[in-house]
């Protein structure tokens, strides 16, 4: 499919419009904390409980796999690509975690088994999107039906409740430090990680080169296939991991879990500012991205605002923050225009 | 190197014929092979439940052929429905209703075409936020009720057959938009000129395309059309719930694509779309009289996606290396002649 989106045109003076580029992608996230800050606080205003030591917990928790499944969906949106897969994937992966688990099995070989059916089935998508070299969209929309259709036939109507899993495994579902549940804790050192290894490696880096121009990156020596590999992996292993931590907070896993979850996702990264043209946007701000869409259900609710509204102010909020972005990215191309031709004329003048 | 060996007959079988192809084969094998699928009543089943697949993917298809997607139509549909069913509990005549209900559908498609032209973001983005926000106001317009006792000569349209044969009422009226589908996409201007934008909208653009004007009445088309959908869906199942259609643009979309239509824009034909879109439906409906579990189905829709991408690209990539190697084996010996 082809979008109307024309990039940014970078300025010859490359250093400043460098500076203002990342002033300005700085103040997305910085815009999506202060939204969920004041949210969060006017809430609290209006009702005292909303913030307790147990409202804090559920907020997180609410947040964790959400994040979790937002990161590794940006990393592969990042690339210019997609995954529709991750909510299959991620119902998979929790049944599996949790039969294993049925008849008390370790906690962490269950976490391992998580992860590494997400690998394997990022895997797949992977190959299919580098080697087959079709588009992403179609081929995820694929195995979404796919892995679902087996998880089904695999799981039946069976189902894994938290009676049949070991006491220890829900323990650490729930508790924490203080008011910080380990599963929160969890998520935020993948996000350091994977935020650090975006910004800082090398192939990380090549990512971002690939979603902004996948042919000049060929060019310049980036190993398309292997990356593209790479990302989808990335993207099933923390689906997967997530799948695991769903059935230590859930406790509960049919073969419908996680159906439809691909579209939450997706909102997710589009609302923490990660662009479906690629190449922009970083994980921590679909952190925030997603911490932000989880709040709101928790918000509205507490301000006595009845459920049935949730959806369509959700819907509305990822129209709002796209279309913010827009204006935002167009603003930024004619300021940098204008410098551009300020600097031109006063080399000529 | 104009070689008489190209014109060879595999450039000439298009994918939407082979989908075609596949199509009448697995229905003369399921006439004759598939106990109770001849019969009228299963027929009726089968074309009336493909149905709301069929109505949305004749203006899907030319939405994707000008480069553009609407994830949307599913929650349009639900909505027009859950409006529909209010409004009727509100005493309002069915009359006045279902012009409102498709006016709607209208406006819906109105604001993702507007927000995909004048502010130039893109489809997917758009329409998974509209996605969410119909969907959501469906919710908040009818809650968790269902409404059922629509007139009974408009339930009797929904569901009902022409006479003892195996043909729906509300199939005529597919017929028709089919066939006006056909003629605009394939035999005029517009047509042409969704195909030139979804080749390459600058192009377009230069060769004088109201490219925005375009795009936004496609947009409209498809959520009147989605709408249409939606009140059939009530009148088929007899049931106005606000969760009516959900996930109903992925059926469609995984049916437009395996009829061949390219996500790149500019390629397709109704056809195609057409033959993909009764291939899923007619294998579902045998795979159901087989007994063949609701599960396994789905594997096999994500299957035959994969393929129906996949298929053409590896035949592409065999053809090209196999070109390749014949303009090399013609083209060594006027290299060494010379010498």
């Amino acid at each position: 499919m082809t979008t109307t989106v024309e990039p940014v045109k970078l300025a010859p003076d490359g250093q400043r419009s460098g500076q203002l580029l990342d002033r300005v992608l700085k103040m997305r996230e910085l815009a999506i904390l202060v939204v969920l800050v004041v949210m969060l606080a006017a809430t609290q205003i209006s009702n005292s409980a909303f913030l307790s030591h147990q409202g804090i917990e559920d907020l997180l928790l609410n947040a964790t796999i959400l994040v979790l499944v937002a990161v590794g969906e940006a990393v592969v949106v990042i690339t210019r690509n997609v995954d529709l897969s991750v909510g299959s994937v991620l119902g998979i992966s929790a049944f599996a975690a949790g039969t294993y688990l049925h008849g008390g099995g370790n906690p962490l070989v269950a976490v391992l088994i998580a992860v590494g059916i997400g690998v394997v089935f990022g895997a797949l998508n992977g190959l299919l999107v580098s080697i087959g070299q079709v588009p992403a969209l179609v081929v995820t929309l694929g195995t979404l039906y796919i892995i679902r259709g087996i998880d089904s036939i695999w799981v039946g109507s069976r189902e894994i409740t938290a009676n049949d899993l070991p006491g220890g495994f829900i323990t650490f579902g729930h508790d924490g430090l203080g008011p910080i549940p380990y599963l929160a804790i969890l998520a935020a050192l993948v996000l350091a990680g994977v935020g650090y290894y975006m910004s800082n490696y090398r192939s990380g880096r090549e990512l971002y080169a690939l979603g902004s121009s996948p042919e000049a990156a060929r060019l310049a020596g980036v190993q398309v296939r292997r990356r593209i590999l790479a990302a989808y992996v990335a993207c099933g292993a923390l689906a997967g991991l997530a799948g695991a931590l769903y059935l230590a907070r859930f406790g509960n896993v049919d073969s419908g879990t996680g159906s439809g979850y691909e579209l939450t996702v997706v909102s997710a990264v589009v609302v923490g500012g990660v662009a479906f043209t690629g190449g922009s946007g970083s994980v921590y701000g679909v952190a925030l991205g997603a911490m932000l869409l989880t709040s709101i259900n928790s918000v509205l609710p507490s301000i006595g605002v009845s459920s049935v509204w949730v959806l369509a102010i959700d819907g509305i909020l990822l129209l709002l923050a796209i279309a913010v972005d827009r204006v935002v990215a167009l603003r930024v191309a004619n300021v940098l225009r204008k410098r551009a031709a300020e600097a031109r004329s006063a080399h000529h003048g | 190197m104009a070689d008489l060996k190209h014109l060879d007959v595999r450039n000439y079988v298009r994918w939407d014929t082979v989908v075609g192809a596949l199509l009448i084969a697995l229905l003369v094998g399921s006439f004759s092979f598939v106990d109770n699928f001849g019969n009228a009543l299963n027929l009726s089943f089968l074309i009336g439940n493909t149905l709301p697949i069929a109505l949305i993917a004749l203006p899907m298809t030319m939405l994707v052929v000008s480069g553009e997607i609407d994830l949307s139509v599913g929650s349009t549909a639900g909505l027009s429905g859950a409006v529909m069913g209010a409004l009727w509990n509100g005493g309002m005549a069915i009359e006045t209703i279902i012009p409102l209900c498709l006016l709607l559908g209208l406006v819906c498609g109105l604001v993702n075409g507007l927000l995909v032209t004048k502010l130039g973001l893109p489809s997917l983005a758009v329409t998974i936020g509209t996605l969410a926000a119909y969907r959501g106001i469906a919710q908040i317009v009818l809650g968790a009720n269902s409404v059922t006792d629509f007139p009974e000569q408009y339930l009797d349209f929904g569901a009902g057959r022409i006479g003892d044969t195996f043909i729906p009422k509300a199939a005529v009226l597919w017929v028709i938009l089919l066939v006006i589908a056909g003629v605009v996409l394939h035999a005029t201007p517009v047509g042409r000129s969704l195909f030139a934008t979804g080749a390459s909208e600058e192009a377009a653009r230069f060769a004088g395309i109201r490219v925005k004007r375009l795009k936004l009445v496609t947009f409209a088309v498809t959520g009147l059309m989605a709408s249409l959908t939606g009140i059939f869906w009530a009148l088929h199942y007899a049931s106005a719930r606000y969760d009516n259609a959900t996930g109903l643009e992925l059926s469609v979309v995984a049916a437009v694509l395996l009829g061949g239509i390219d996500f790149d824009g500019g390629k397709g034909t109704i056809g195609g779309a057409v033959a993909g879109v009764f291939l899923l439906g007619a294998l579902q409906n045998v795979m159901s009289l087989v007994n063949v579990s609701a599960q396994s189905q789905i594997v096999v829709t994500g299957v035959l996606l994969v393929i129906s991408v996949l298929g053409p690209r590896v035949a592409r990539q065999i053809a090209t290396a196999r070109a390749r190697r014949r303009t090399a084996a013609t083209a060594a010996p006027a290299t060494t002649a010379p010498a």
